[in-house]
Protein backbone atom coordinates (compact mmCIF):
# COMPACT_ATOMS: atom_id res chain seq x y z
CA UNK A 1 0.00 0.00 0.00
CA UNK A 2 2.67 2.29 0.73
CA UNK A 3 4.82 3.72 -2.07
CA UNK A 4 7.09 5.91 0.19
CA UNK A 5 8.08 4.50 3.53
CA UNK A 6 10.13 6.56 6.18
CA UNK A 7 13.36 4.29 5.50
CA UNK A 8 13.04 4.75 1.35
CA UNK A 9 12.74 8.46 2.15
CA UNK A 10 16.12 8.25 4.52
CA UNK A 11 17.75 6.16 2.29
CA UNK A 12 17.36 8.20 -0.74
CA UNK A 13 17.73 11.56 1.32
CA UNK A 14 20.83 10.35 2.45
CA UNK A 15 22.32 9.73 -1.00
CA UNK A 16 21.42 13.46 -1.80
CA UNK A 17 18.28 12.99 -2.98
CA UNK A 18 14.79 14.06 -1.49
CA UNK A 19 11.95 11.83 -2.40
CA UNK A 20 8.16 13.02 -1.99
CA UNK A 21 4.70 12.06 -3.71
CA UNK A 22 3.00 13.64 -6.37
CA UNK A 23 -0.98 13.22 -6.59
CA UNK A 24 -2.07 12.46 -9.61
CA UNK A 25 -5.57 13.67 -8.82
CA UNK A 26 -4.81 17.01 -7.46
CA UNK A 27 -1.61 17.40 -8.85
CA UNK A 28 -0.35 18.81 -5.30
CA UNK A 29 3.04 16.88 -3.53
CA UNK A 30 3.78 15.52 -0.34
CA UNK A 31 6.71 15.59 1.90
CA UNK A 32 7.93 13.80 3.40
CA UNK A 33 5.87 10.90 2.80
CA UNK A 34 2.56 9.71 4.33
CA UNK A 35 0.01 7.28 3.01
CA UNK A 36 -1.99 9.17 1.25
CA UNK A 37 -1.97 13.18 -0.37
CA UNK A 38 -1.45 15.37 2.38
CA UNK A 39 -4.31 17.53 0.61
CA UNK A 40 -6.95 15.84 -1.00
CA UNK A 41 -6.42 12.63 0.76
CA UNK A 42 -6.24 10.26 -2.61
CA UNK A 43 -3.96 7.30 -2.71
CA UNK A 44 -3.53 7.45 -6.43
CA UNK A 45 -0.23 8.87 -6.08
CA UNK A 46 3.56 8.39 -7.45
CA UNK A 47 7.22 8.82 -6.20
CA UNK A 48 8.88 11.59 -7.84
CA UNK A 49 12.26 13.15 -6.89
CA UNK A 50 11.82 16.94 -5.49
CA UNK A 51 14.07 19.74 -6.50
CA UNK A 52 15.63 20.12 -3.03
CA UNK A 53 15.39 23.79 -3.26
CA UNK A 54 13.50 25.97 -0.22
CA UNK A 55 12.99 29.39 1.58
CA UNK A 56 13.89 29.35 5.06
CA UNK A 57 10.42 30.57 7.06
CA UNK A 58 11.59 30.14 10.59
CA UNK A 59 13.83 29.24 13.22
CA UNK A 60 15.45 28.84 16.27
CA UNK A 61 18.43 28.09 18.13
CA UNK A 62 18.08 25.55 20.70
CA UNK A 63 20.38 26.38 23.64
CA UNK A 64 19.16 23.96 25.97
CA UNK A 65 19.17 20.23 24.45
CA UNK A 66 17.27 17.02 24.70
CA UNK A 67 19.94 13.74 25.77
CA UNK A 68 21.62 12.74 23.22
CA UNK A 69 22.07 15.82 21.57
CA UNK A 70 24.63 18.90 22.42
CA UNK A 71 23.43 22.69 22.38
CA UNK A 72 23.55 24.56 20.40
CA UNK A 73 22.26 24.00 17.26
CA UNK A 74 19.70 25.86 14.52
CA UNK A 75 16.33 23.84 14.27
CA UNK A 76 14.21 25.56 11.07
CA UNK A 77 11.54 25.20 8.59
CA UNK A 78 11.81 25.53 5.19
CA UNK A 79 9.41 25.99 2.43
CA UNK A 80 9.98 23.58 -0.79
CA UNK A 81 9.48 25.00 -3.96
CA UNK A 82 6.89 22.05 -4.76
CA UNK A 83 5.06 23.89 -1.73
CA UNK A 84 5.66 21.38 1.28
CA UNK A 85 7.70 22.67 4.11
CA UNK A 86 10.45 20.56 5.89
CA UNK A 87 11.41 20.48 9.55
CA UNK A 88 15.96 20.35 9.41
CA UNK A 89 18.81 21.94 11.15
CA UNK A 90 21.04 24.65 9.25
CA UNK A 91 24.60 23.00 8.73
CA UNK A 92 26.50 26.22 7.18
CA UNK A 93 25.51 29.04 9.94
CA UNK A 94 27.12 29.30 13.62
CA UNK A 95 24.47 29.50 16.26
CA UNK A 96 25.81 32.31 17.86
CA UNK A 97 25.40 34.80 14.42
CA UNK A 98 21.85 33.25 13.56
CA UNK A 99 19.67 36.07 13.55
CA UNK A 100 16.33 36.86 11.58
CA UNK A 101 17.76 38.68 9.28
CA UNK A 102 20.64 36.70 7.74
CA UNK A 103 18.10 33.24 8.18
CA UNK A 104 14.20 33.95 7.60
CA UNK A 105 14.21 34.33 3.90
CA UNK A 106 17.18 32.92 2.51
CA UNK A 107 17.15 30.21 -0.26
CA UNK A 108 18.30 26.35 0.98
CA UNK A 109 19.47 23.68 -0.90
CA UNK A 110 18.38 20.03 1.16
CA UNK A 111 21.30 17.98 2.53
CA UNK A 112 20.68 14.90 5.00
CA UNK A 113 22.61 14.56 8.78
CA UNK A 114 22.99 11.39 9.90
CA UNK A 115 22.16 10.46 13.55
CA UNK A 116 23.52 6.91 15.01
CA UNK A 117 20.56 4.74 17.03
CA UNK A 118 20.65 6.71 20.18
CA UNK A 119 18.05 5.37 23.20
CA UNK A 120 14.37 5.37 22.34
CA UNK A 121 14.98 4.99 18.71
CA UNK A 122 14.42 2.09 16.20
CA UNK A 123 17.36 2.94 14.04
CA UNK A 124 20.10 5.02 12.46
CA UNK A 125 18.22 8.29 11.57
CA UNK A 126 18.36 11.09 9.04
CA UNK A 127 17.53 14.76 8.90
CA UNK A 128 17.02 17.40 5.94
CA UNK A 129 20.49 19.72 6.67
CA UNK A 130 19.53 22.79 5.32
CA UNK A 131 22.30 24.42 3.37
CA UNK A 132 22.16 28.23 2.97
CA UNK A 133 23.43 29.50 -0.29
CA UNK A 134 26.16 32.04 0.03
CA UNK B 1 -28.00 13.20 25.61
CA UNK B 2 -28.09 13.79 29.42
CA UNK B 3 -27.06 16.72 30.83
CA UNK B 4 -23.61 16.34 32.89
CA UNK B 5 -22.27 17.87 35.95
CA UNK B 6 -19.00 17.93 37.78
CA UNK B 7 -19.42 17.74 41.79
CA UNK B 8 -16.55 17.69 43.39
CA UNK B 9 -12.72 19.08 42.57
CA UNK B 10 -9.16 18.13 44.01
CA UNK B 11 -5.67 19.36 43.82
CA UNK B 12 -2.11 18.74 45.25
CA UNK B 13 -0.14 21.48 45.58
CA UNK B 14 2.10 21.85 42.75
CA UNK B 15 6.17 21.65 42.17
CA UNK B 16 8.54 19.50 44.01
CA UNK B 17 6.75 16.43 45.76
CA UNK B 18 8.23 13.70 47.90
CA UNK B 19 5.21 11.27 47.23
CA UNK B 20 4.54 8.54 44.20
CA UNK B 21 2.66 9.99 41.57
CA UNK B 22 -0.05 7.18 42.82
CA UNK B 23 0.00 8.68 46.40
CA UNK B 24 -0.34 12.35 44.63
CA UNK B 25 -3.46 11.17 42.94
CA UNK B 26 -5.10 9.09 45.63
CA UNK B 27 -4.59 12.68 47.76
CA UNK B 28 -6.63 14.89 44.81
CA UNK B 29 -8.94 12.08 44.68
CA UNK B 30 -10.44 11.53 48.24
CA UNK B 31 -10.47 15.78 47.96
CA UNK B 32 -12.45 15.28 44.64
CA UNK B 33 -14.45 12.49 46.39
CA UNK B 34 -15.44 14.19 49.97
CA UNK B 35 -15.92 16.99 47.99
CA UNK B 36 -18.89 15.17 46.47
CA UNK B 37 -20.25 13.29 49.48
CA UNK B 38 -19.92 10.32 48.02
CA UNK B 39 -17.95 6.63 48.63
CA UNK B 40 -14.91 5.38 46.69
CA UNK B 41 -17.48 2.46 46.21
CA UNK B 42 -20.00 4.73 44.00
CA UNK B 43 -16.94 5.54 41.49
CA UNK B 44 -18.09 3.34 38.14
CA UNK B 45 -14.81 3.98 36.36
CA UNK B 46 -11.25 5.88 36.98
CA UNK B 47 -9.85 7.85 33.42
CA UNK B 48 -6.41 8.43 34.58
CA UNK B 49 -4.31 10.96 32.81
CA UNK B 50 -0.36 9.72 32.96
CA UNK B 51 1.98 10.62 30.48
CA UNK B 52 5.68 9.51 31.35
CA UNK B 53 5.15 7.35 34.38
CA UNK B 54 7.45 5.03 32.92
CA UNK B 55 10.39 7.32 32.65
CA UNK B 56 9.68 9.18 35.80
CA UNK B 57 9.32 5.93 37.91
CA UNK B 58 9.90 3.27 35.95
CA UNK B 59 5.70 2.34 36.59
CA UNK B 60 3.87 1.56 33.48
CA UNK B 61 -0.20 0.38 34.09
CA UNK B 62 -1.05 3.67 36.90
CA UNK B 63 -4.25 3.31 36.35
CA UNK B 64 -5.58 0.20 38.05
CA UNK B 65 -3.01 0.55 41.23
CA UNK B 66 -3.91 4.17 41.75
CA UNK B 67 -8.07 2.88 41.56
CA UNK B 68 -7.14 0.36 44.25
CA UNK B 69 -5.25 2.67 46.41
CA UNK B 70 -8.41 4.81 46.78
CA UNK B 71 -10.68 1.98 47.61
CA UNK B 72 -12.43 1.46 44.05
CA UNK B 73 -14.14 -2.02 44.05
CA UNK B 74 -12.20 -4.91 42.36
CA UNK B 75 -14.78 -4.51 39.08
CA UNK B 76 -14.24 -0.99 38.70
CA UNK B 77 -12.43 -0.45 35.04
CA UNK B 78 -9.59 2.02 34.91
CA UNK B 79 -8.01 3.48 31.83
CA UNK B 80 -5.04 5.27 31.97
CA UNK B 81 -5.13 8.20 29.29
CA UNK B 82 -2.33 9.63 27.06
CA UNK B 83 -2.79 12.60 25.42
CA UNK B 84 0.78 14.37 26.53
CA UNK B 85 0.06 17.57 27.74
CA UNK B 86 -3.79 17.07 27.45
CA UNK B 87 -4.36 13.56 28.84
CA UNK B 88 -6.34 14.68 31.70
CA UNK B 89 -8.82 17.20 29.62
CA UNK B 90 -8.75 14.07 27.19
CA UNK B 91 -10.02 11.92 30.53
CA UNK B 92 -12.48 14.09 31.91
CA UNK B 93 -13.85 14.89 28.39
CA UNK B 94 -14.33 10.72 27.79
CA UNK B 95 -16.08 11.03 31.13
CA UNK B 96 -18.44 13.56 30.03
CA UNK B 97 -19.02 11.46 27.06
CA UNK B 98 -19.88 7.97 29.04
CA UNK B 99 -21.96 10.15 31.20
CA UNK B 100 -23.84 11.82 28.74
CA UNK B 101 -24.48 8.70 27.07
CA UNK B 102 -25.84 7.10 29.69
CA UNK B 103 -22.89 4.19 30.22
CA UNK B 104 -22.01 5.57 33.62
CA UNK B 105 -23.24 8.23 36.06
CA UNK B 106 -20.30 8.61 38.30
CA UNK B 107 -16.77 8.70 36.91
CA UNK B 108 -13.60 9.66 38.64
CA UNK B 109 -11.26 11.64 36.10
CA UNK B 110 -7.69 13.02 36.60
CA UNK B 111 -4.49 12.91 36.41
CA UNK B 112 -1.16 12.86 37.76
CA UNK B 113 2.59 13.20 36.47
CA UNK B 114 6.44 13.59 38.51
CA UNK B 115 8.56 15.30 36.69
CA UNK B 116 10.98 16.46 38.27
CA UNK B 117 12.37 13.07 39.19
CA UNK B 118 13.83 13.07 35.71
CA UNK B 119 16.26 16.02 35.61
CA UNK B 120 16.39 18.41 33.07
CA UNK B 121 18.60 16.09 29.91
CA UNK B 122 15.63 13.34 30.22
CA UNK B 123 12.48 15.64 30.67
CA UNK B 124 13.57 17.35 27.31
CA UNK B 125 14.36 14.62 26.20
CA UNK B 126 10.65 12.66 26.69
CA UNK B 127 8.50 16.09 26.16
CA UNK B 128 10.49 15.83 22.82
CA UNK B 129 8.46 12.22 22.17
CA UNK B 130 5.26 14.10 21.75
CA UNK B 131 6.13 15.58 18.30
CA UNK B 132 6.46 13.24 15.17
CA UNK B 133 9.31 11.54 15.77
CA UNK B 134 10.57 10.42 12.19
CA UNK B 135 10.46 13.73 10.27
CA UNK B 136 10.31 16.30 13.22
CA UNK B 137 11.49 15.35 16.41
CA UNK B 138 15.12 14.03 15.22
CA UNK B 139 16.28 17.51 14.77
CA UNK B 140 16.34 18.31 17.91
CA UNK B 141 13.89 19.92 18.25
CA UNK B 142 12.40 20.44 22.03
CA UNK B 143 9.41 21.99 23.09
CA UNK B 144 10.19 25.46 24.08
CA UNK B 145 12.04 25.10 20.56
CA UNK B 146 8.59 24.72 18.81
CA UNK B 147 6.93 27.92 20.43
CA UNK B 148 10.61 29.54 19.41
CA UNK B 149 9.60 28.63 15.80
CA UNK B 150 6.31 29.74 16.01
CA UNK B 151 7.22 33.68 17.76
CA UNK B 152 9.46 34.39 14.55
CA UNK B 153 6.36 33.67 12.60
CA UNK B 154 4.12 35.32 14.22
CA UNK B 155 6.40 38.34 14.40
CA UNK B 156 7.29 37.76 10.49
CA UNK B 157 3.30 37.40 9.57
CA UNK B 158 2.23 40.42 11.49
CA UNK B 159 4.59 42.80 11.22
CA UNK B 160 5.24 43.27 15.23
CA UNK B 161 8.97 43.48 15.45
CA UNK B 162 10.59 40.88 17.81
CA UNK B 163 11.75 43.05 20.53
CA UNK B 164 8.45 44.19 20.70
CA UNK B 165 6.62 40.80 20.81
CA UNK B 166 9.12 40.05 23.19
CA UNK B 167 8.40 42.89 25.59
CA UNK B 168 4.38 41.55 25.54
CA UNK B 169 5.56 37.83 25.97
CA UNK B 170 6.95 38.88 29.09
CA UNK B 171 3.98 40.57 30.00
CA UNK B 172 2.13 37.41 29.46
CA UNK B 173 4.62 36.03 32.30
CA UNK B 174 4.34 38.72 34.63
CA UNK B 175 0.68 38.60 34.76
CA UNK B 176 0.38 34.86 35.06
CA UNK B 177 3.08 35.25 37.93
CA UNK B 178 1.25 37.61 39.48
CA UNK B 179 -1.95 35.23 39.69
CA UNK B 180 -0.05 32.47 40.55
CA UNK B 181 1.57 34.38 43.78
CA UNK B 182 -1.83 34.17 45.43
CA UNK B 183 -2.37 30.98 44.44
CA UNK B 184 -1.16 28.72 47.42
CA UNK B 185 -1.27 25.58 45.51
CA UNK B 186 1.07 27.29 42.95
CA UNK B 187 4.91 26.31 41.96
CA UNK B 188 6.35 29.38 42.30
CA UNK B 189 4.59 31.91 44.06
CA UNK B 190 6.26 34.60 43.01
CA UNK B 191 5.87 38.39 41.24
CA UNK B 192 7.96 38.81 38.79
CA UNK B 193 9.19 41.87 36.03
CA UNK B 194 9.44 42.45 32.39
CA UNK B 195 13.18 42.96 33.19
CA UNK B 196 13.72 40.05 34.97
CA UNK B 197 11.89 38.29 31.88
CA UNK B 198 14.00 40.06 29.54
CA UNK B 199 17.37 39.41 31.28
CA UNK B 200 16.85 35.65 31.55
CA UNK B 201 19.19 32.46 30.16
CA UNK B 202 18.31 31.30 27.10
CA UNK B 203 16.50 28.36 26.28
CA UNK B 204 15.41 28.34 22.66
CA UNK B 205 15.93 31.72 21.02
CA UNK B 206 13.72 33.87 21.30
CA UNK B 207 12.11 32.30 24.41
CA UNK B 208 14.10 32.53 27.79
CA UNK B 209 13.76 31.22 31.05
CA UNK B 210 10.77 32.83 32.08
CA UNK B 211 8.98 32.45 28.96
CA UNK B 212 9.17 28.76 29.97
CA UNK B 213 6.55 26.72 32.38
CA UNK B 214 8.63 24.92 34.80
CA UNK B 215 8.97 20.98 35.30
CA UNK B 216 6.29 20.17 37.92
CA UNK B 217 5.29 17.00 40.23
CA UNK B 218 0.96 17.14 40.86
CA UNK B 219 -2.35 15.94 40.58
CA UNK B 220 -5.41 16.53 40.43
CA UNK B 221 -8.91 15.17 40.04
CA UNK B 222 -12.79 15.74 39.19
CA UNK B 223 -15.69 13.78 39.93
CA UNK B 224 -18.11 13.88 36.58
CA UNK B 225 -21.63 12.74 37.03
CA UNK B 226 -25.08 13.21 35.93
CA UNK B 227 -27.36 15.79 36.72
CA UNK B 228 -29.62 14.40 38.75
CA UNK B 229 -27.08 12.74 40.81
CA UNK B 230 -24.84 15.89 41.11
CA UNK B 231 -27.99 18.41 42.58
CA UNK B 232 -28.14 15.37 46.07
CA UNK B 233 -24.59 15.62 46.29
CA UNK B 234 -23.45 19.07 46.43
CA UNK B 235 -25.09 22.62 46.74
CA UNK B 236 -23.27 23.75 43.48
CA UNK B 237 -23.17 21.36 40.74
CA UNK B 238 -21.06 23.11 37.47
CA UNK B 239 -22.44 21.86 34.21
CA UNK B 240 -20.08 20.81 31.45
CA UNK B 241 -22.19 22.87 28.77
CA UNK B 242 -19.88 21.78 25.69
CA UNK B 243 -16.42 19.81 24.76
CA UNK B 244 -14.82 20.08 21.91
CA UNK B 245 -11.45 17.85 20.65
CA UNK B 246 -8.94 18.10 17.57
CA UNK B 247 -6.07 16.00 16.04
CA UNK B 248 -3.47 18.20 14.92
CA UNK B 249 -1.08 17.12 12.33
CA UNK B 250 2.97 17.52 12.59
CA UNK B 251 4.50 20.78 12.35
CA UNK B 252 5.66 20.38 8.82
CA UNK B 253 2.51 19.67 7.44
CA UNK B 254 0.81 22.64 9.27
CA UNK B 255 3.45 25.01 7.75
CA UNK B 256 2.49 28.36 9.32
CA UNK B 257 0.79 26.98 12.50
CA UNK B 258 0.21 30.52 14.00
CA UNK B 259 -3.05 29.58 13.31
CA UNK B 260 -3.20 25.91 15.26
CA UNK B 261 -6.44 24.72 13.08
CA UNK B 262 -7.19 21.86 15.58
CA UNK B 263 -7.77 24.34 18.28
CA UNK B 264 -10.19 26.44 16.54
CA UNK B 265 -12.20 23.02 15.09
CA UNK B 266 -12.11 22.27 19.02
CA UNK B 267 -13.26 25.24 20.18
CA UNK B 268 -16.33 25.19 17.89
CA UNK B 269 -17.42 22.20 18.52
CA UNK B 270 -17.20 23.14 22.33
CA UNK B 271 -18.87 26.53 21.67
CA UNK B 272 -21.87 24.80 19.26
CA UNK B 273 -22.90 22.40 22.02
CA UNK B 274 -22.63 24.88 24.63
CA UNK B 275 -24.71 27.11 22.19
CA UNK B 276 -22.66 30.32 23.11
CA UNK B 277 -20.33 32.40 21.69
CA UNK B 278 -16.24 33.36 22.59
CA UNK B 279 -17.65 36.75 24.04
CA UNK B 280 -20.24 34.52 26.46
CA UNK B 281 -17.08 33.19 28.13
CA UNK B 282 -16.18 35.22 31.69
CA UNK B 283 -12.60 33.47 32.76
CA UNK B 284 -10.95 30.79 31.04
CA UNK B 285 -7.61 28.68 32.10
CA UNK B 286 -5.53 28.47 28.87
CA UNK B 287 -2.35 26.21 28.10
CA UNK B 288 0.62 29.06 28.65
CA UNK B 289 3.11 26.23 28.18
CA UNK B 290 5.16 29.05 26.89
CA UNK B 291 4.18 32.83 26.95
CA UNK B 292 3.87 33.12 23.13
CA UNK B 293 1.49 29.61 23.21
CA UNK B 294 -1.07 31.74 25.57
CA UNK B 295 -1.02 34.71 22.86
CA UNK B 296 -2.20 32.24 19.94
CA UNK B 297 -4.61 30.17 22.22
CA UNK B 298 -6.72 33.61 23.01
CA UNK B 299 -7.00 34.21 18.87
CA UNK B 300 -7.84 30.60 18.35
CA UNK B 301 -10.42 30.36 21.03
CA UNK B 302 -12.04 33.62 19.44
CA UNK B 303 -11.56 35.62 22.21
CA UNK B 304 -8.92 37.91 19.83
CA UNK B 305 -8.49 38.53 16.57
CA UNK B 306 -5.68 37.13 14.82
CA UNK B 307 -2.49 39.29 15.03
CA UNK B 308 -3.93 41.26 17.78
CA UNK B 309 -4.06 39.02 21.19
CA UNK B 310 -0.13 40.32 22.26
CA UNK B 311 -1.60 44.05 22.15
CA UNK B 312 -4.85 42.95 24.09
CA UNK B 313 -2.25 41.88 26.83
CA UNK B 314 -0.17 44.79 26.83
CA UNK B 315 -3.85 47.20 27.46
CA UNK B 316 -4.18 44.91 30.12
CA UNK B 317 -7.37 42.76 28.70
CA UNK B 318 -6.31 39.35 30.11
CA UNK B 319 -5.68 39.98 33.55
CA UNK B 320 -8.15 39.69 36.45
CA UNK B 321 -10.84 42.97 35.58
CA UNK B 322 -9.98 42.34 32.32
CA UNK B 323 -12.44 42.30 29.26
CA UNK B 324 -11.45 38.14 28.90
CA UNK B 325 -8.73 37.23 32.69
CA UNK B 326 -6.86 34.60 31.37
CA UNK B 327 -5.36 32.12 33.76
CA UNK B 328 -6.78 33.21 36.83
CA UNK B 329 -4.76 30.13 38.61
CA UNK B 330 -1.37 31.45 37.38
CA UNK B 331 -1.60 29.02 34.49
CA UNK B 332 0.54 26.40 33.77
CA UNK B 333 3.62 29.50 33.85
CA UNK B 334 3.48 29.88 37.46
CA UNK B 335 1.06 27.02 38.93
CA UNK B 336 3.26 24.66 37.18
CA UNK B 337 2.80 22.06 34.36
CA UNK B 338 2.74 18.60 35.49
CA UNK B 339 1.21 16.95 32.03
CA UNK B 340 -0.81 14.05 32.94
CA UNK B 341 -2.91 16.72 35.57
CA UNK B 342 -2.63 19.59 33.83
CA UNK B 343 -6.07 19.57 32.78
CA UNK B 344 -7.91 18.39 36.00
CA UNK B 345 -5.78 21.61 37.46
CA UNK B 346 -7.25 23.92 35.11
CA UNK B 347 -11.03 22.61 35.94
CA UNK B 348 -10.13 22.60 39.48
CA UNK B 349 -9.26 26.62 39.35
CA UNK B 350 -12.62 26.75 36.37
CA UNK B 351 -15.17 25.67 38.45
CA UNK B 352 -14.07 27.24 41.80
CA UNK B 353 -14.28 30.46 39.83
CA UNK B 354 -17.64 30.11 38.43
CA UNK B 355 -18.77 28.63 42.13
CA UNK B 356 -16.98 31.92 43.41
CA UNK B 357 -14.45 30.65 45.54
CA UNK B 358 -11.67 32.70 45.11
CA UNK B 359 -12.91 35.97 47.08
CA UNK B 360 -10.49 35.40 49.76
CA UNK B 361 -7.45 34.28 47.85
CA UNK B 362 -7.88 37.57 45.76
CA UNK B 363 -7.84 36.26 42.31
CA UNK B 364 -11.96 35.21 42.19
CA UNK B 365 -13.06 36.97 38.18
CA UNK B 366 -16.33 38.99 39.51
CA UNK B 367 -19.71 37.47 38.31
CA UNK B 368 -18.01 34.18 36.48
CA UNK B 369 -20.95 32.23 35.77
CA UNK B 370 -19.22 30.63 32.36
CA UNK B 371 -15.10 29.29 31.93
CA UNK B 372 -13.56 27.64 29.69
CA UNK B 373 -10.42 25.40 29.57
CA UNK B 374 -7.99 25.28 26.76
CA UNK B 375 -5.64 22.16 26.92
CA UNK B 376 -2.99 21.59 24.19
CA UNK B 377 -1.10 18.38 23.78
CA UNK B 378 2.27 17.68 21.87
CA UNK B 379 2.33 20.46 19.07
CA UNK B 380 -0.73 20.96 18.90
CA UNK B 381 -1.56 17.43 18.10
CA UNK B 382 -3.96 16.76 20.53
CA UNK B 383 -6.06 20.29 21.33
CA UNK B 384 -8.83 20.13 23.72
CA UNK B 385 -12.01 22.61 24.98
CA UNK B 386 -14.22 22.47 28.06
CA UNK B 387 -16.93 24.81 29.18
CA UNK B 388 -18.20 24.43 32.52
CA UNK B 389 -21.01 26.74 33.18
CA UNK B 390 -23.37 27.43 36.92
CA UNK B 391 -27.15 28.28 37.09
CA UNK B 392 -28.16 31.68 38.52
Amino acid sequence: MYKLTYKQYFEALKEGKLLGLKCNDCGSYTAPPKLCCDKCGSTNNEVVTLSGKGVIKTFTVIRVAPEGYDAPYIVAMAELEEGPWLMGNIANVDPDKAKMDNIIGKKVTVGAKVLPKMNYTPDEGVTPAFIIAE
Amino acid sequence: MRKVCVAGVGMTKFGKSEKSSIEMFAEAAMEAIIGSNIKPSDIQCLYLGNVFGDFEEGQALMAPYAAREIGLSVGTPSLRFEGACASASMAIRDAFVAVAGGFYDVVLAGGTERELAMGTPLATRTFNMATEQYYEGMTGLTFPGVFAILSRLYSKKYGIPLSKLKERMAMVAVKNHKNGAKNPLAQFRKEITVEEVLSGPMIAEPLQLLDCCPFTDGAAAIIITTEEKAKKMVEKPVYILGVGQGSGAPLYRQKDFTLIESRVAAAKTAYAMAGIEPKDIDVAEVHDCFTTAEIVATECLGFFDFGTASEAVEKGETQIGGRIPINPSGGLKSKGHPIGATGAAQAYEIVKQVRGEFVERGTQVEGAKIGLTDTLGGDSGVICNIIYGIKG
